[in-house]
C-alpha cells in the first residue's frame, strides 16, 4: 500500500473567492436581536462562504479520478460526468464530488467498480443543514475509501427541503444500511430504495428530526450563585 | 398487523405469561422463571419458531443493546438489533459550545476509547484551522503514548467483557485488574481516569506531571507478564476454543460489504491499519506490526487483541525514548489555551502564577484570556473528514465549519456503530450461545453506537 498523497502540486490554483458557495449571511454579533445595537457591532454583516468550485488541474491523484470517473460515466447526455457531476471542490487536501441526486446510484456503482478507481468501502453518510441555502437545505455526505490504492474521497447530496429524497446507495454498499437510517432520524432525509428506513436512534415514535437547525436543543435555565443561566441554546452566541 | 387479537392465559393464569394469536401464529409474553409455561404450550404445537427479546438490559450484551432473535429450537433462524437505549445527542450538544469545549463531549462517545474521539477531533479542527503540521513534536508523542496505552486498556476490556459472556470469569477480573494500572496512568496525567478532554486543538491540556515517565516504564515491565497470565488462560485453552473457534464467522468479503474494519478485518487477512496506511501524528515514525490472522473467526479477533496490545507496548516504549523536552502547545496564541492548569488546593484548575499575571499585572494577557475562553478561535469555513484507527476500527469525524466559533457540524461515524451491522450475518444459523460470542468479538461500546 502505498501512503496517502496528501500533497498537492504548485500549480493547485487558489479557490478563487467568487467561486465560493455561500450559504447564509450573519448580521450583528452576539446573537442579539429585537433590540437597539447596544453593542455597537449591529452592522457587522458576515456572509457564510463555503469552498467552491476549484477549477482543474486538481493536483496530484485527484485529477486522475476525476477522469477515470468521467470516463465511466461517459460524457455529457443523461446521466453523464457532466450532468452527475454538479461541481469538484478540493479544500485542505480532500477531493469532494458534489453529485446530482438522480445520479448517485451510478456514480456510486462507478466508484465503487472501476478497477483504478476501487472505492471499496463507503464509511457511512452524514447530514448536514443549511436552512438558509434554499432549495439545497439538506445535504448528505458520504466519506468514501478505497483500500487498493489507499485513497480517499467525498461524494455529497443535496435535496430541497419540500422533497427531501435522496436515493439510497445500499444497494451498492450494504454497510449504510444503519447510516442512512441514521441520517433519516435526524435531518428527515429519505432514503428512496432504503429497505427499511426507520429511525434507528430516536425512539420510532419520535416528532422532528433533531439535528435540524430549526430543531431546538432543549433545556431548562439553571441557577447560579443568584444569576438565572438561559440554556445553551438561548445563550448570546457569536455569530 | 392481525385484526384481532385474542389473549389466552395460560394454565396458572399469570397474566403477564399471556399468548395471543396474530396472523403470523401464537404470540406467547413470558418473562423469567416463565419457560416451564412456553414449552409446556408450545408441546401442543408442531411449530417451534420463537422470537425472544434479549436485553436491552441483560449482562451479556456488551451494553444497553438489544437482540430481537427469532429461534427454531436454539439455532437462530434470524437476528435483529435494537440500538439507540444510550442516544445523548452529543453532536447535536457540540454545535452549542465552542471548538475547544467539544473535546469535552465527544470523549464521552466511546467510553472505552476517549483518547481516541479526542484525537479524531482534534484531528479534525486543526486540519480545518490547517495547522496540523504546526503541533509540538512533544505533543504528537504524548498523544500517541496514551492512545496506545488506551489502546490497551480498551482491548482489555474487550478481553475481559468478552470473557465473562462467555463464562471466563478469571479473565474478566484479569482484564479489569491490568487496565486498572493504565486508568491510574491516565489519572496522574490527565487528571481523570475515563472522559479526560486532555487533547486540545493546538496540542495538550498540560505538560506531563513529573514522574509519570517513571510510572509508565513501571508499566511497561509489569504488563508484559500479565499479558502472558491471561495468554497462558485462553489461548488454546480448550472451552475457550470450543465457544469461539469458527463462531461469528464473517470473511473479507462480508467485511467490504459491510464496511467493516478494525480487528474483525484484520482477521480475514488483510492488513488494513490507518496508523499504517494513512498515518497521522506521526504514526511512520514507529516500529511495530500490523497483526492479521486469518481465520475469520471471533477466536482470531481474540488473538488479534491479545498481539496488539503487545505491538502497543512496543510503540509506547518508542514514544518514551522519543519524548524531548518541549512545547506541548501550539505557538499560535490565537489558538493556543492561555492557561496553563496546575494542582491547586481545591483541585484542578487555572495555575496560580497564570492567574497573578492576568489579575494583576497585564491587562492585554486578561483580555486575551477573556477572549480566547468565552469566545474561542474562529475555524475558516470548509469540511473535513479525519479518520483513525481506534482499537475498534475506522474512527471517522465529518466536522463542518461556517466560519464561527463554534462547530456546525460534528458527526462521528463509530466503528462500532457500523460493525454491529455485521451481528446478523455473523450469528444467522448458529446457536443461541454463539450470537454471545459473536458479538462480545465485534467489541461494541453503545456509547460510540448511539452517541
Amino acid at each position: 500500500m502505498s501512503e496517502l498523497d496528501r500533497s498537492l502540486p504548485e500549480t493547485q490554483p487558489p479557490v478563487a473567492p467568487a467561486e465560493a458557495e455561500t450559504v447564509d449571511v450573519r448580521h450583528g454579533m452576539f446573537g442579539a436581536q429585537g433590540s437597539g445595537d447596544t453593542s455597537g457591532y449591529g452592522r457587522l454583516v458576515r456572509p457564510v462562504q463555503l469552498p467552491g468550485a476549484t477549477p482543474r488541474p486538481y493536483g496530484g491523484w485527484f485529477d486522475d479520478v476525476a477522469d477515470t470517473l468521467e470516463r465511466a460515466l461517459g460524457e455529457g447526455g443523461d446521466l453523464g460526468y457532466g450532468d452527475a457531476v454538479e461541481r469538484v471542490v478540493v479544500d485542505r487536501g480532500e477531493l469532494t464530488f458534489h453529485v446530482r441526486r438522480a445520479s448517485l446510484v451510478t456514480v456510486m456503482q462507478a466508484l465503487r467498480d472501476d478497477p483504478s478507481l476501487r472505492f471499496e468501502m463507503c464509511m457511512g453518510v452524514s447530514g448536514a443543514h443549511y436552512p438558509t441555502e434554499t432549495g439545497r437545505e439538506l445535504h448528505a455526505v458520504y466519506p468514501l475509501m478505497s483500500v487498493t490504492h489507499n485513497r480517499r474521497v467525498r461524494v455529497e447530496v443535496t435535496c430541497p427541503d419540500g422533497d427531501p429524497h435522496i436515493p439510497s446507495i445500499v444497494s451498492v454498499y450494504p454497510g449504510n444500511d444503519w447510516h442512512e437510517r441514521e441520517t433519516w432520524d435526524f435531518f428527515g432525509i429519505v432514503f428512496d430504495g432504503h429497505p427499511g428506513l426507520t429511525r434507528i436512534e430516536m425512539p420510532d415514535d419520535w416528532p422532528g428530526h433533531p439535528q435540524r437547525k430549526d430543531y431546538p436543543l432543549g433545556g431548562i435555565p439553571v441557577e447560579y450563585k443568584g444569576a438565572q443561566i438561559p440554556p445553551p441554546d438561548e445563550r448570546r452566541s457569536y455569530n | 398487523m392481525s385484526d384481532k387479537i385474542i389473549n389466552v392465559p395460560t394454565a396458572d393464569g399469570d397474566p403477564y405469561s399471556a399468548s395471543r394469536e396474530t396472523t403470523e401464529g401464537t404470540v406467547y409474553t413470558v418473562g423469567g422463571q416463565d419457560w416451564d409455561d412456553i414449552t409446556a404450550a408450545l408441546g401442543e404445537t408442531a411449530e417451534e419458531r420463537i422470537v425472544v427479546n434479549m436485553g436491552p438490559q441483560h449482562p451479556s450484551t456488551h451494553g444497553v443493546l438489544r437482540l430481537i432473535l427469532e429461534l427454531d429450537g436454539e439455532t437462530v433462524t434470524e437476528c435483529r438489533l435494537g440500538i439507540g437505549y444510550l442516544h445523548t445527542g452529543i453532536e447535536k450538544n457540540c454545535e452549542y459550545r465552542n471548538w475547544t469545549q467539544g473535546v469535552t463531549f465527544v470523549t464521552r462517545m466511546d467510553y472505552l476509547a476517549p483518547l481516541f474521539n479526542e484525537y479524531a477531533y482534534v484531528r479534525g479542527v486543526e486540519r480545518l484551522l490547517g495547522i496540523e503540521d504546526e503541533v509540538p513534536e512533544r505533543a504528537n508523542v504524548i498523544r500517541v503514548m496514551l492512545m496506545e496505552l488506551n489502546r490497551i486498556s480498551s482491548h482489555l476490556v474487550a478481553v475481559a467483557t468478552g470473557g465473562m459472556e462467555l463464562g471466563a470469569l478469571t479473565a474478566m477480573t484479569f482484564g479489569f485488574r491490568e487496565r486498572e494500572l493504565i486508568l491510574d496512568i491516565f489519572e496522574m496525567i490527565t487528571g481523570l481516569r475515563m472522559n479526560h478532554a486532555y487533547f486540545r486543538p493546538g496540542g495538550v491540556a498540560q505538560d506531563l506531571p513529573p514522574g509519570a515517565v517513571d510510572r509508565v516504564r513501571d508499566l511497561l515491565k509489569l504488563l508484559p507478564e500479565r499479558l502472558s497470565d491471561t495468554e497462558k488462560l485462553l489461548i488454546g485453552n480448550k472451552i475457550w476454543m470450543e465457544r469461539t473457534v469458527g463462531v461469528g464467522y464473517l470473511d473479507l468479503t462480508g467485511c467490504m460489504a459491510l464496511g467493516v474494519t478494525g480487528p474483525i478485518l484484520r482477521a480475514t487477512g488483510l492488513p488494513h491499519d490507518l496508523r499504517k496506511s494513512q498515518p497521522y501524528a506521526g504514526y511512520e515514525q514507529y516500529e511495530f506490526d500490523v497483526v492479521t490472522e486469518t481465520t475469520c473467526d471471533a477466536y482470531g479477533r481474540f488473538l488479534i487483541r491479545m498481539t496488539e496490545m503487545k505491538e502497543s507496548l512496543k510503540i509506547v516504549e518508542q514514544c518514551l525514548d522519543k519524548l524531548q523536552p518541549g512545547p506541548v502547545m501550539i505557538e499560535d496564541r490565537k489558538i493556543a489555551w492561555p492557561a496553563q492548569l496546575a494542582l491547586g488546593g481545591d483541585g484542578l484548575g487555572n495555575s496560580l502564577d497564570h492567574i497573578k499575571h492576568i489579575m494583576g499585572q497585564s491587562m492585554e494577557a486578561l483580555i486575551h484570556h477573556f477572549k480566547l475562553v468565552t469566545e474561542g478561535f474562529r475555524v475558516p469555513p470548509g469540511q473535513v473528514y479525519s479518520a483513525i484507527e481506534s482499537p475498534r476500527g475506522e474512527l471517522g469525524v465529518h466536522l463542518v465549519s461556517d466560519g464561527g466559533t463554534r462547530p456546525y457540524r460534528v458527526h462521528f461515524r463509530d466503528p462500532s456503530f457500523n460493525n454491529l451491522q455485521a451481528a446478523p450475518a455473523m450469528s444467522e444459523g448458529s446457536m443461541v450461545a454463539d450470537v454471545i460470542a459473536a458479538i462480545a468479538s465485534i467489541d461494541p461500546v453503545m456509547g460510540g453506537v448511539d452517541r
